[in-house]
């Protein structure tokens, strides 16, 4: 391999590396974004990239995938000065990039969106889509991955998503450096293990992964080395066997954080504010039965498509059901939109951060304020702009987001922290029951344990919060029972005392022949 | 209040700066525009063109399609389209006739059945876009045609005169000069568009119909009955044709019937050359008035200098792409630094 000779010139330069960057800056209007930024990635290693949210991570690999364009430093790949202006330039240099949102068509089908911009062709101009769907089931089935290669992407899950996402960027032959940004945010634990086992097989000593995550166990299963960066500035490079957790996330957030213990005790002894039973729909949910105290955390655990996002849809109404039984506060309810949960002081907060939560194109303080205006920010139906940006400006501060201020619109965010503006919409509102899917994806540690406090406060002061999460340690953490769901029914429903990773992870993986009877799952 | 020196006053001053900044900066362009084709014809033709006589007859021409385009606005902003609002123009003046020249029912009440009656037919419109999910474009295109029809059939396809002898009172809605100098239908667009600045800027239905237009299921899932406010902007859209089919009547002192279709078409000119972007979420009436007013001088002056009518939409069609392209070209550079 010849080394460059403007490689060369420049002393920092290090032709070992797979990929190097150097001095990097970027700033947006109002924001440095990055300033001075270093990462090495070697071959045939993972590096595990860690930082706040907000810290610069996506940024870096924006920049080194040509969808922004650096303001100063300088990128090596392979060896070679690394100049791409655009993401189709950066794949033909060996750069694949999954990023942190989901960058797929909706309606085009899975075959489809992995080869977007590649369709096999005869004639230069004629698809075939049945070789197309051909070669999507070759490589799904390679991967290991059971997704139908004919479905629109927009009837998928967030995880099925993501795996498409994943198969489309392992399917480029040519990709020497594979970029990971927060790849398994919508992944549950049998998943991770299965991308892991991926991105085994992908790296050989001539590729390498760059692989940022939050989820510090699972960092420390699959990473060699750890690069910690802080507000934009490249903090330290460790290996990964000789750095313990605690190490790792006080040099990310330059101070060390306190967690809660779990919650103990049931509530059973509370009253019950929602019951729901035999709650089923066309696709998925089979009699579904549960009750909520009131001042009590719910979890809902189980694998991807399990149902339990299907059960916070339907019982705000945003689905139709085939049958429903709901007990509000000792009052039957029918919920037909999600207008009508809101107005039963029912919020709902989705799992699809992008599609079915931020309005993009508008600022953090209308995001926020959005789901509060006609109680709270009228008068005589008159917005109260001024009021609107003071309760935005004290979520901001409640939650610590990360903008330069409220108007900004919220698509300049980075993902935790538009995750953030989002739980702050549902905080605003001051709903009694708050559902919540996977409220801390792609929310760094130590936000999260803040958010968990935030929380149990809710809780302690009357709020009764169903809590949706892949996360089992989450779960664990939050939950003063849990729910756990497979098929569509509900599986079982723990205690605190009773619920441990063993005696969830068996509830989840039960299978139809495991679920005999309805009578049985009553009687739990 | 105690309260009043919580929000800091940079932070207040900051959001100023950044909220409507893109939107200020093409309303500028935009104005600098009609400033500039303003002048053009002035120099082509000092004599007529800059006239008082001349000027108020531009307002005048902007006032119908300017009327339509403020109701199309708000539609477009939720990411909807309503092709409607000319044919529906028509239908609403031969309604104002039907009730007040042949049922003889009293003026002013006979202009708030009209206001009413294009409410109804925006109402359905949105019944139809909102409840039963039909894209907007179709809705609105049957709704056309149904109104372009139903115009015919209820007018005999003939004009209906409003005398000046028993109506003078209908036709000064229009005519009359409330201001010296100022034709009533401009004062009327004028109060239109105010009022729609403050539905669109102050209330509840222009935060959601931006909401809706950015992203509706979101907007749907944060606990907003996206479909009933749907329903609500397009009946608002129909009360602005309502007027403009009032005001159009009056000045004509006719119902025309087989008139209106192309109406719409220019409404949309209008907002877009405004600057509200057709994929919903963003917008502005002030941008509106202006693309309404672009057009007006346009066809105004392109008649003085004798430019046949078909060069005049040739012209008008070249008018619209630049706009747009300027649009998107300073979109692109603020997307990419
Ligand atoms: N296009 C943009 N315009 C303005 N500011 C931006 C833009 N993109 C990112 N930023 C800002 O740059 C900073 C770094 O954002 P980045 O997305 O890189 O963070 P991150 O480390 O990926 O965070 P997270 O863990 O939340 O994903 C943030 O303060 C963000 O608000
Ligand atoms: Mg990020």
């Amino acid at each position: 391999m010849t080394t460059t000779e403007t490689a060369a010139a420049t002393g920092a330069h290090n032709a070992e590396l797979l990929l190097q960057v150097e001095g990097v800056e970027k700033s947006f209007p109002g924001v440095k974004a990055l300033e001075d930024m270093r990462l090495d990635l070697r071959r045939g290693e993972v590096l595990g990239l860690v930082g706040e949210n907000g810290a610069g991570k996506s940024t870096l690999m924006k920049l080194l995938t040509g969808i922004y364009t650096r303001e100063a430093g300088d990128f090596w790949l392979d060896g070679q000065p690394l100049q791409v202006t655009s993401p189709k330039e950066a794949q033909e240099a060996g750069l694949a990039i999954i990023h942190q949102e989901l960058n797929l068509v909706p309606h085009l089908t899975v075959a489809e969106n992995i080869w977007l911009g590649r369709e096999p062709v005869t004639g230069g101009f004629f698809t075939q889509p049945g070789a197309q769907v051909q070669k999507t089931r070759e490589l799904l089935s390679q991967l290991g991955m059971h997704i139908d290669a004919k479905a629109p992407v927009s009837s998928l899950p967030v995880a099925k998503q993501q795996m498409v996402e994943i198969a489309k960027a392992l399917s480029f032959s040519s990709t020497k450096v594979l970029i990971m940004d927060e790849p398994t945010a919508a992944l549950n634990e049998a998943e991770v293990d299965q991308l892991h086992e991926l991105i085994r097989r992908f790296i050989t000593p001539q590729t390498g992964v760059v692989y940022i995550s939050h989820r510090m166990a699972e960092l420390k299963r699959i990473a060699d080395r750890i690069t910690v960066i802080r507000d934009g500035h490249y903090i330290d490079t460790m290996p990964m066997a000789e750095t313990s957790l605690d190490q790792v996330i006080s040099k990310m957030v330059g101070r060390s954080i306190n967690t809660e213990a779990r919650p103990e005790g049931v509530r059973d002894d509370r009253p019950i504010v929602l019951s729901v039973s035999d709650l089923s729909t066309k696709a998925l949910l089979q009699d579904v039965a549960f009750d909520l105290h009131r001042g009590e955390v719910l979890g809902f655990a189980g694998l991807m498509g399990a149902g339990r996002t299907e059960v916070a849809r339907a019982i705000v109404g945003a689905d139709p059901v085939t049958s429903a039984d709901v007990i509000l506060n000792g009052n039957r309810v029918t919920i037909s939109n999600p207008a009508q949960a809101a107005h039963h002081g029912i919020g709902y907060l989705s799992e699809d951060r992008k599609r079915m939560g931020l309005m993009l194109s508008l600022p953090v303080s209308h995001n926020i304020a959005v789901s509060s205006l006609s109680e709270r920010f009228t008068r005589f139906g008159f917005l109260r702009n001024k009021a609107i940006i003071e309760a935005a400006e004290a979520a901001r501060k409640l939650l610590s987001i990360k903008t330069p201020d409220v108007n900004q619109l919220v698509k300049y965010l980075s993902g935790g922290n538009q995750q953030k503006a989002i739980i702050a919409r549902w905080l605003v509102k001051d709903c009694d029951i708050l559902i919540f899917d996977e409220p801390t994806r792609g929310i760094d540690v130590g936000a999260k344990e803040e958010i968990y406090q935030l929380l149990n406060k809710l809780a302690s002061q009357g709020k009764s919060i169903i809590m949706i999460s892949s996360e089992l340690p989450e779960i664990l953490r939050m939950s003063h029972r849990v729910v756990v769901m497979a098929d569509g029914r509900i599986t079982g429903i723990l205690s605190a005392a009773e619920a441990t990773q063993e005696t969830i992870m068996r509830l989840a993986t039960h299978r139809d022949d495991a679920v005999t009877t309805k009578t049985e799952k009553a009687g739990i | 209040m105690s309260t009043k020196t919580n929000p800091p006053a940079a932070v207040l001053a900051v959001a100023e700066k950044t909220g409507g900044w893109r939107e200020r900066v093409q309303q500028l362009f935009a104005l600098a525009g009609l400033v500039l084709i303003f002048i053009v014809f002035s120099i082509a033709r000092p004599q007529i063109f800059p006239s008082w006589s001349n000027v108020t007859a531009i307002l005048f021409s902007a006032t119908v399609v300017g009327l339509l385009a403020l109701g199309v606005t708000l539609v477009i902003i939720t990411s909807g389209i309503d092709l409607s609002v000319g044919t529906g123009m028509t239908l609403t003046a031969v309604m104002a006739a039907t009730f007040i020249v042949n049922w003889h029912i009293p003026i002013w009440l006979g202009v708030i059945m009209t206001l009413l009656f294009g409410a109804l037919i925006g109402l359905i419109n949105g019944v139809n876009v909102a409840v039963f999910g039909l894209p907007p474009f179709i809705a609105t295109l049957a709704m056309m045609l149904v109104a372009q029809g139903l115009a015919l059939v209820i007018s005999n396809a003939a004009p209906i005169y409003f005398d000046p002898e028993n109506f003078s009172a209908y036709l000064w809605l229009s005519t009359g000069k409330l201001v010296p100098g100022l034709p009533n239908a401009v004062l009327v667009f004028a109060l239109a568009a105010v009022v729609a600045f403050i539905l669109l800027n102050k209330t509840l239905l222009g935060r959601y119909d931006i909401s809706i237009g950015s992203n509706e299921e979101a907007t749907a899932l944060s606990g907003i009955n996206t479909k009933k406010w749907t329903m609500i902007i397009y009946a608002v859209a129909g009360l602005f044709t309502g007027l403009a089919g009032v005001m159009i009547s009056a000045r004509l002192g006719s119902a025309q019937p087989s008139t209106g279709a192309g109406y719409e078409l220019q409404a949309i000119a209008a907002v877009v050359i405004g600057g509200t972007s057709l994929s919903g979420g963003k917008g502005t009436i002030v941008g509106t008035v202006i693309g309404a007013l672009i057009i007006a001088v346009i066809n105004n002056g392109l008649q003085i200098m004798s430019v046949r009518q078909e060069w005049q939409n040739v012209i008008l069609g070249l008018v619209i792409l630049v706009v747009v392209f300027i649009d998107q070209f300073r979109a692109r550079q603020a997307a990419t630094t």
